[in-house]
């Protein structure tokens, strides 16, 4: 293993103080419990939109913190979630008075560590939403898996509801706005190589020189398919067509019912794609893929979008939720309507995502 | 230790702790091996964060070592949801707690609160991550382990044989999920790629049984002439 560390236990902790003396404006670091939080929160009468997940996706979380994305990030080890009490100390920490935003993607660890931070949380008297996002088409059904996991669409759910709470948006529609996001968002990823945990000092797992990985996770676990590898037009039209031909995707989430105080089962339906649907692309590095390849696939899905009559409004290019090294793309279709166009164009200002101020 | 019969085994907290203790070492022990079965249908975490939780564990049980058997439990529970993360910091987590609250004020566990606290145990693990037996879970190494305690207790067995029958069956249970195709967690995510796996978190299960088994076994022969 080659890394620029110093130490496999250190990488999450050094990582967070670097942050903190970057950023020293923007955001603030609390360790133990870790977690990255805006320096100007509480931000009285704004509903506080706060996220997580395991480390190795950076930018994401962490680096969406800021002015009109995230009031609060919680790093948990690297591909590991983090725990309860980092979430709660976070929303303690940022919340306003208007509620709290969990915006959590659907990993069995995230969602379990998750639910009992809000309901401690409301134990404290703090309002708590959560919001899955399971955008993942590789997951073919829920029935036989833990459902689709949370990828790429996140990010751009984090922006948008960021920029609502901003505006100054109630959490019930926040919540609702984000949820909104997420059945409108699809993802797929592959990999090229595989990637190397810090602790575990080995990649997670092998690919011959002419092998790839498609339907990958963003935890360098193994995907759904290896194959031979192909070119990037070839690797864009897999993915792509496997977004865009999807058919509408039914499971149920479980969501917490403020009026009945309990949590409840939730059926939602992510609609298909259709013909003149207005749409974010979004073309994202594994980590490892540089710059150069990105517009290659981009060009690549611009084509097949406008073949198949999806009329690309807004993009978003570069690398931004990540499985450390690893050399691979994912691509996220997100169908958008004015209300969101308008809150993605809404200016941003954190260490990973900036516009408009 | 007490033996109020021959074969009746009662265990105290100093027991328990002891027991805790060997669980940490164990877990360090297979450190790299769960965190290899977890890498082959996983994301390759669970030895490390076992091993961190455990670690967190015997940090926090000098504060409690006075403490009834029920505090000692839940402390050791809450350790692990706040240092383990993933899906097993929840899950052990809610299963000591669980644990800990059936056996809560006792400072001398019989072999009924021995059983309790498991069964305990493992309907916490079901309620929080719902996974049926078959899934591929800790649940397909706990659930046969928790039947063959009580089917030894009621057949009359002692604690230390009652738990090597438990222990026997939490490993069977472990090979078990060797074809089963998985349904919950990350491995779910690898279809048919899961079966010819090992569960990492019904190991880690299967692991822990064997410790408690092992400590009552040693503790009957320290007592034995």
């Amino acid at each position: 293993m080659k890394k620029l560390i110093n130490h496999p236990a250190n990488v999450v902790k050094e990582e967070l103080e670097g942050i903190a003396l970057a950023y020293p404006g923007l955001v603030k670091v609390h360790f133990e419990p870790n977690f990255i939080y805006r320096a100007d929160a509480p931000i009285p009468g704004k509903v506080a939109v706060i996220s997580g997940g395991g480390s190795g996706h950076e930018p994401m979380h962490g680096g969406f913190v800021g002015v009109g994305m995230l009031d609060a990030a919680c790093p948990g080890e690297v591909f590991t979630s983090p725990t309860p009490d980092q979430m709660l100390e976070a929303a303690k920490m940022v919340h306003g008075g208007a509620g709290v935003l969990y915006i959590v993607k659907n990993y069995t660890g995230d969602v379990m560590n998750f639910e009992m931070a809000a309901d401690m949380a409301r134990a404290e008297g703090i309002r708590v939403l959560n919001i899955l996002i399971d955008d993942d088409v590789a997951v073919k059904d829920s029935l036989y898996t833990a459902g689709r996991r949370g990828t790429g669409t996140t990010v751009l759910a984090e922006k948008i509801c960021g920029a609502a709470a901003e505006r100054g948006y109630d959490l019930k529609r926040v919540a609702d706005l984000c949820r909104r996001v997420n059945i409108n968002g699809r993802s797929m990823g592959m990999a090229l190589t595989p990637c190397t945990v810090p602790m575990a000092g080995k990649p997670t797992f092998e690919l011959a020189e002419d092998e790839m990985e498609v339907g990958i996770g963003i935890h360098g676990e193994p995907g759904r398919e290896r194959m031979k590898l192909k070119t990037a037009d070839e690797i864009t039209e897999m993915l792509a067509l496997a977004i865009i031909e999807d058919p509408p995707y039914r499971r149920t989430v479980r969501e917490w019912d403020e009026e009945k105080a309990e949590w409840v089962e939730v059926e939602l339906e992510d609609p298909p794609f259709r013909p003149g649907d207005p749409v974010l692309a979004f073309v994202n590095s594994m980590g490892g893929t540089p710059d150069i390849e990105l517009p290659i696939v981009y060009r690549k899905l611009h084509e097949i979008c406008t073949k198949k009559g999806l009329k690309i409004v807004r993009n978003l290019i570069g690398r931004y939720i990540t499985s450390l090294e690893m050399q691979g793309v994912s691509i996220t279709l997100l169908r958008m309507d004015d209300e969101m166009i308008d809150l993605w164009d809404a200016p941003v200002k954190t260490p990973g995502l900036r516009w408009g101020m | 230790m007490t033996i109020t019969r021959s074969e009746e085994l009662t265990i105290t907290t100093k027991e328990l702790l002891m027991c805790l203790h060997k669980m940490a070492e164990v877990l360090e022990a297979n450190r790299e091996y769960l965190t290899s079965l977890d890498a082959a249908i996983g994301d390759a975490d669970h030895g490390i964060n076992m091993d961190r939780g455990f670690k967190a564990v015997l940090a926090k049980l000098p504060s409690v070592e006075d403490k009834d058997a029920g505090t000692i439990l839940k402390t050791v529970g809450v350790a692990l949801v706040s240092t383990v993360g993933g899906a097993g910091g929840p899950l052990y987590g809610t299963a000591f707690m669980q644990a800990g609250m059936a056996v809560a004020g006792k400072y001398e566990l019989e072999p009924q609160d021995v059983l309790a606290a498991l069964d305990a145990a493992l309907k916490g693990v079901v309620m929080r991550g719902k996974a049926d037996l078959g899934d591929k879970t800790m649940v397909d190494a706990l659930t046969p382990a928790v039947n063959a305690l009580r089917r030894a207790l009621e057949n009359g067995s002692g604690l230390t044989e009652a738990l090597e029958q438990a222990a026997a069956a939490a490993e069977q249970g472990m090979k078990d999920t060797i074809p089963m195709l998985a349904k919950k967690g990350r491995a779910s995510y690898l279809g048919e790629r899961s079966i010819g796996h090992q569960d990492p978190g019904a190991t880690s299960s299967y692991l822990l049984i064997r410790v408690m088994a092992d400590v009552a076994r040693e503790l009957q022969t320290q007592q034995e002439p």
